[in-house]
């Protein structure tokens, strides 16, 4: 039995189609993560798996149960910490937690094990309301709210979205302990840099999966060298390889410019270094946020084709 | 049974932590009572009046003193011009001015007929009425005093059964029950269900095993609670600083009141249902309710005195059923079979608010 499995789920809103026939399996005991921007339909996707939504078609089961008949099973065993903030402000951090334990019809105390590891560091504040806390120690406290019924699975919806770099951090490493507790867990982010502490990905774009598969395989997805120009002026490096009818995947990437060039790469290396002072050209190592550049772009403009 | 207490604990915190908000729910009914039992009084004491006597008799003089001794009039002005009135009415301070005609005692014992003129400042028109009937009635009462009987074919006897004093108080504390129970367990209520909506802890409420009815019952207990105390507030100083008596039935009362919040509780689930947000719920209880609760109730205006379309309109509205049955009870002393009526008008709509809202409730988001 999987973790979750999906078929053909499809989910739309009055004018956006925000899920478009989305299939995937999640092994038991995995972190899976969906990567992708804002829109990318990964909070609808959370949403039905949470029971939380109807797909409009498709369907999918979270352990064994239908999302749409067995919303009850799924409720009593999933954990699920919302994009937003959904904490009580006027509550304090221990009343929240409480509340969460007696809804789900246990105690602090007794499932203190569960969030032993992530509500130590908030515990010192236990008094101070939920509102007052720091954007890290609220998705801390988030976080010990979803654990407290002793989940089978964990559904973490852009989990560190606005918290600091420190606390990001060490949230990822509460999770892969909790990982290894046997715990199934399903994130969502943002960012391409988590990614690799996922043991696989989907990557999400406008509704699709654009590749599903380990970091590492994604990351190899990219055939042939990868370069990256750096240097001053970004954007006039990036007309200029425009220019170029050997050069091709061409975007920003920070301060650089990464691309690919077809044929002879010394030669446009040289044109480019006579035209630009002070600058280096590497080849580097594709990075998840390369493929997902590359596989977005390409699905624009098969898009463009398709609508002439 | 553990589910609930754990959620209903949270609402108390949620209002104690309000303290602002508790302040003023627990200080309305004190407020309201003190501002409609001593501020906006109808009832009339000390209007100023001035007298135009032509006769200046002895009867015309009796009269006079009947009517400023009765403590409802005070003599501001004894004028001889008739243009003065004029001056006076504009001035403010007189609300009415009583024309005593030539020779009223030789007219009234010769000829049997005697004119008597009363000018109002009918710029508030219920006052002036008011003033009209208050002067009838004590110049009746003289000329029934003077033993003339024999020259009045028909005698009125007027009297005001169930309040003989024609306090407001009377009619406010009914009305100001309905209005309170209203704006605290359908306003607040709706906003409280409404405010999880859109704060997005419904959404971590909903993925919790809850059931509907548990979420729904730990939101309106604390409310219930409020409400009742806000009664027990309007009912006591009812009777101890206003001195409205209860003549029927205190069990019965109770027991209506308590039916009454109910029915508005369920009535603040249902609206919270169809409202997305604080604002729509609060907006939907004011405009929707709560002022048609003050004018269409009966409460201000009679109802018998809309036209036909508001009266329809006034039905649907559960205070209107809820103040009837309650002066009933309250003022009357009337019993059970007597408003069985009503009672089920309210109880009736109590369960159409709870069957649509627990249909409507949405165990999902969209």
């Amino acid at each position: 039995m999987f973790a979750v499995e999906a078929h053909n789920l499809v989910k739309r809103y009055k004018s956006v189609q925000a899920l478009n026939s989305l299939n995937f399996t999640i092994d038991k005991g995995e972190m899976y993560g969906f990567i992708g921007p804002d829109g990318a339909g990964k909070t609808s996707l959370f949403r039905i798996l949470t029971s939380l939504l109807i797909p409009d078609e498709g369907s999918a089961t979270v352990l064994g149960y239908d999302v749409v008949k067995d919303y009850r099973e799924i409720r009593k065993i999933s954990g699920y910490m919302p994009g937003r903030f959904s904490l009580y402000p006027d509550l304090s951090v221990e009343e929240n937690l409480q509340f969460f334990a007696s809804v789900f019809k246990t105690s602090i105390e007794e499932n203190y094990h569960m969030v032993k590891d992530i509500y130590s560091h908030i515990e010192p504040f236990k008094k101070r309301r939920a509102g007052k806390l720091s954007g890290g120690m609220k998705q801390k406290l988030a976080l010990s709210c979803a654990l407290i019924h002793k989940p089978e699975i964990l559904f973490l919806d852009e989990p560190t979205t606005g918290v600091d770099p420190v606390s990001r951090q060490e949230f990822w490493e509460m999770l892969a302990r909790l990982k290894k507790e046997g715990l199934s867990i399903v994130v969502s982010t943002p960012y391409m840099d988590e990614a690799s502490l996922c043991a696989r990905i989907a990557m999400m774009y406008k509704g699709d999966i654009l590749a599903e598969d380990s970091p590492e395989a994604i990351q190899q997805m990219i055939s042939g060298k990868l370069w990256s120009v750096s240097g001053a002026r970004t954007y006039d490096i990036l007309r200029y390889l425009r220019t170029f009818n050997t050069c091709f995947n061409i975007y920003p990437f920070g301060q650089n410019v990464h691309f690919q060039v077809s044929g002879d790469a010394e030669a446009v290396f040289q044109q480019i270094k006579n035209e630009f002072q002070n600058i280096q050209i590497v080849e580097i190592q594709a990075s998840v946020e390369d493929v997902f550049l590359h596989l977005s772009a390409r699905t624009e403009e098969e898009k463009e084709v398709l609508n002439g | 049974m553990k589910q609930f207490l754990g959620f209903f604990r949270k609402e108390l915190i949620h209002i104690i932590r309000d303290v602002r908000s508790l302040l003023i729910l627990l200080l309305i009914p004190f407020l309201m009572m003190l501002i409609f039992g001593y501020a906006i009084n109808m009832d009339l004491k000390n209007a100023g009046i001035a007298v135009m006597d032509l006769s200046g008799d002895d009867m015309t003089h009796e009269i006079t003193d009947k009517l400023l001794s009765s403590g409802y009039f005070e003599l501001q002005d004894v004028i001889t011009d008739p243009g003065r009135a004029e001056e006076l009415f504009k001035a403010g301070k007189v609300k009415e001015i009583l024309v005593f005609e030539q020779d009223f005692a030789r007219k009234f014992h010769s000829e049997g007929i005697a004119k008597v003129q009363i000018l109002t400042d009918a710029s508030d028109p219920n006052n002036a009425n008011m003033l009209v009937n208050y002067t009838n009635g004590i110049i009746a009462n003289y000329l029934l005093q003077q033993q003339v009987s024999q020259f009045l074919p028909l005698q009125v006897q007027s009297s005001f059964r169930y309040n003989e004093n024609l306090e407001s108080v009377y009619m406010f504390v009914p009305g100001l029950i309905a209005l309170l129970v209203m704006l605290i367990s359908t306003m607040m209520t709706s906003i409280s269900i409404t405010r999880e909506k859109e704060s997005g802890t419904m959404e971590a409420i909903l993925v919790s095993p809850l059931k509907p009815w548990q979420i729904v019952l730990g939101k309106v207990a604390p409310y219930a609670f409020i409400a009742l105390s806000n009664l027990a507030v309007i009912l006591l100083m009812g009777t101890f600083v206003f001195g409205v008596p209860y003549r029927g039935s205190i069990a019965l009362l109770l027991g209506l009141c308590v039916l009454f919040i109910l029915m508005a509780l369920s009535l603040g689930i249902l609206i919270s249902t169809i409202s997305s947000n604080q604002l729509m719920a609060m907006m939907i209880s004011m405009v929707g309710l709560l002022l048609p609760t003050i004018l269409l109730s009966g409460y201000i205006f009679p109802i018998d005195n809309m036209p036909v379309w508001l009266q329809t309109i006034s039905s649907a509205f559960p205070a209107r059923y809820f103040i009837t049955a309650l002066k009933a009870v309250m003022l009357k002393g009337l019993r059970f079979m007597y408003i069985w009526k009503e009672i089920l008008v309210i109880f009736g709509m109590m369960m159409f608010f709870l069957i649509v809202s627990i249909k409507k409730f949405k165990i999902r988001l969209d």
